[in-house]
């Protein structure tokens, strides 16, 4: 029954794609041309485009679109100069990006709400601080990161640090501080000590909802990196869309959003994976 | 008296009160007043008594987990301070840590009492005290995957292989079906048998107390619970569970118990100063009269 129910929900998924790729296609054909141009200086025609002479449509359809994929998949690490390079090392770029400011709050935030989720005082006395900051884009930080940090590079790590930071320090509180009372008896009755419990009781006790925030942050770290290198320019996946929109190459746009939403679920995937492995049936 | 009567004592409670704050203004609650018991080395004392009464708190000072309000507990001649390995907890339930398989939720505990043994040691240990309790297969599984009954099995084998002085168990079958629970009963007799492992139970089963204790403490109700009787269990100590109500003094303890549960737990809560919860009297119901309560003085 299961199978029979991934079978249809899988030929349901490739009927819509393919109503996706009629309906755009359709809509994306070459418009007849302008009925002015009629009798225009053939060479005037030649200078205003193929668009005008109604030869080809400004947006892309599915099949150029494709073909544009293909061409990429083909060559992503080229190099012809700062503002052409391809789109796998432009992506690359962008994953090194989140990887370190990722880390780096994960590094923090792991340990810091350990610490915050022991103590129930100083989780109320952090608690404001966290929910007024939490809300902040992570933009808004990027003026006082160029100011303070002066160079661009980090201060698009430090912009993915600070929007990764919270659904893990928030998540690890809760997790740490909301262990069943329980475990930490029996922890207590053989006397475990301090480091043993938090890393064989609290620890996996929480595992699964430190993980959830790491999910959460990844999703939002992978969101904000793309506004981030628009900002900041020079490379990066985020970059390479403004720079192909002043470029005006709109299929190189669409293509763009495709790699950045598979390579944002393919995130999702790895930290849903590694959520399932540490969560334990009650 | 049974023959335990010389073995040094292992557990003194003396003058234990716990109060908490009433809900409303006003002053506090007391669950249980003034309790006074020993238990000696090697003994079985089950406690007896309805919700409210304040088993669950009483078990938990001994635990160490929580504190008196007054007086103090002394186990093997030190006043308890805190949780400790020499007393060791069967919780209610369970309390087995999920994430860990049957055979790591031992090893946690082996570990924690032996820190300097090597893996194949307390690995070893473990087995044997897994087999204790009939569940070598169960060794990989987590406890999600078991039966509540084989949960509560490896609860005891953790409590029993860090080797406490003292086995604490807090209604540790209450969850469990009648079958299970007289399985489980089974094996846990025959390994305080052959361990003389000294036992403390809090259950409101009274077959179970009567099948297991070889003293029962009786607690009125609460608020403001007492310790009002110490029943001696006069049953053969080899009895088992299939032939102990056919023995002749079976039924006379069972009134006895019953009656004092649905009846006088409620009626002496209510008639507190005729209680000496420094002598609380020991009843002991022989076989050859039946009918005659002889009621004897705690020294």
């Amino acid at each position: 029954m299961q199978f029979r129910q991934r079978l249809q929900s899988g030929a349901l998924s490739v009927v819509f794609l393919g109503a996706i790729c009629v309906i755009w296609h359709a809509t994306t054909r070459p418009e007849p041309p302008d009925p002015e141009l009629a009798g225009m200086d053939p060479e005037y025609l030649e200078l205003i485009g193929a668009t005008a002479k109604g030869e080809s449509n400004p947006m892309p359809g599915p099949i150029e679109v494709a073909q544009k994929v293909w061409s990429h998949l083909e060559d992503p690490f080229y190099y012809k100069g700062a503002n052409d390079r391809g789109i796998g090392s432009q992506l690359l770029y962008s994953l090194a990006r989140v990887a370190q400011g990722y880390f780096l709050a994960v590094l923090i935030a792991v340990p810091l709400g350990f610490m915050i989720g022991m103590s129930p005082v100083l989780s109320k006395a952090v608690d404001p601080f966290v929910q007024i900051l939490k809300p902040v884009s992570p933009l808004a930080w990027m003026p006082l990161a160029l100011y303070t940090i002066k160079d661009s590079e980090p201060c698009s790590i430090f912009v993915i640090f600070i929007c990764a930071i919270w659904p893990v320090l928030i998540n690890t509180t809760f997790g740490v501080s909301s262990v069943r009372k329980d475990y930490l008896n029996v922890a207590k009755t053989l006397e475990a000590g301090r480091f043993r419990t938090a890393l064989f009781v609290i620890l996996p006790s929480a595992a699964p909802t430190i993980l959830t925030g790491m999910r959460i942050s990844i999703g939002i770290a992978w969101l904000v990196i793309v506004a981030a290198e628009m900002l900041i320019g020079g490379t990066g996946i985020g970059y390479f869309v403004w720079n192909e929109w002043n470029n005006l190459d709109i299929t190189n746009v669409i293509v763009a959003i495709l790699f950045i939403g598979v390579i944002g679920m393919v995130l999702d995937r790895l930290l849903a994976a590694l959520t399932g492995a540490v969560t334990y049936a009650e | 008296m049974p023959n335990k009567s010389s073995a040094p004592n292992m557990i003194e409670v003396d003058g234990l009160t716990k109060s908490f704050p009433s809900p409303g203004s006003g002053d506090d609650v007391n669950v249980f007043v003034d309790l006074n018991f020993n238990i000696r080395k090697g003994e079985f004392v089950c406690l007896i008594g309805h919700s409210g009464c304040g088993k669950s708190t009483l078990l938990n000072i001994l635990a160490g987990l929580d504190r008196p309000t007054e007086g103090f507990v002394c186990a093997a001649g030190r006043e308890i301070d805190g949780p400790g390995l020499d007393r060791a907890v069967v919780f209610q339930n369970h309390a087995l840590m999920p994430w860990m398989t049957a055979m790591s939720n031992i090893t946690f505990a082996i570990k924690s009492r032996w820190p300097h043994w090597n893996k194949s040691r307390v690995r070893e240990r473990a087995t044997r005290y897994l087999e204790m309790v009939h569940l070598n297969e169960a060794a990989r599984k987590k406890p999600a995957q078991l039966s509540g009954g084989m949960k509560q099995r490896v609860g005891i084998a953790r409590a029993l292989a860090v080797e406490p002085q003292i086995l604490l168990l807090d209604e540790p079958f209450g969850a469990l079906d009648a079958l299970t629970r007289g399985s489980i009963q089974e094996e846990l007799i025959r390994i305080c048998r052959t361990t003389e492992q000294t036992v403390f139970m809090i259950t409101h089963d009274i077959d179970e107390a009567m099948l297991l204790a070889d003293r029962i403490l009786l607690m009125t109700n609460g608020p403001d619970a007492r310790l009002c009787e110490t029943f001696v269990n006069t049953l053969p100590k080899d009895r088992e569970r299939h032939s102990i109500h056919h023995h002749p003094n079976f039924y006379p303890l069972r009134n006895h118990l019953l009656d004092f549960l649905v009846n006088r737990s409620k009626a002496l809560s209510e008639i507190k100063q005729t209680i000496d919860s420094r002598n609380v009297p020991e009843v002991v119901i022989t076989a050859e009269d039946e009918n005659e309560v002889a009621l004897t003085a705690n020294s």
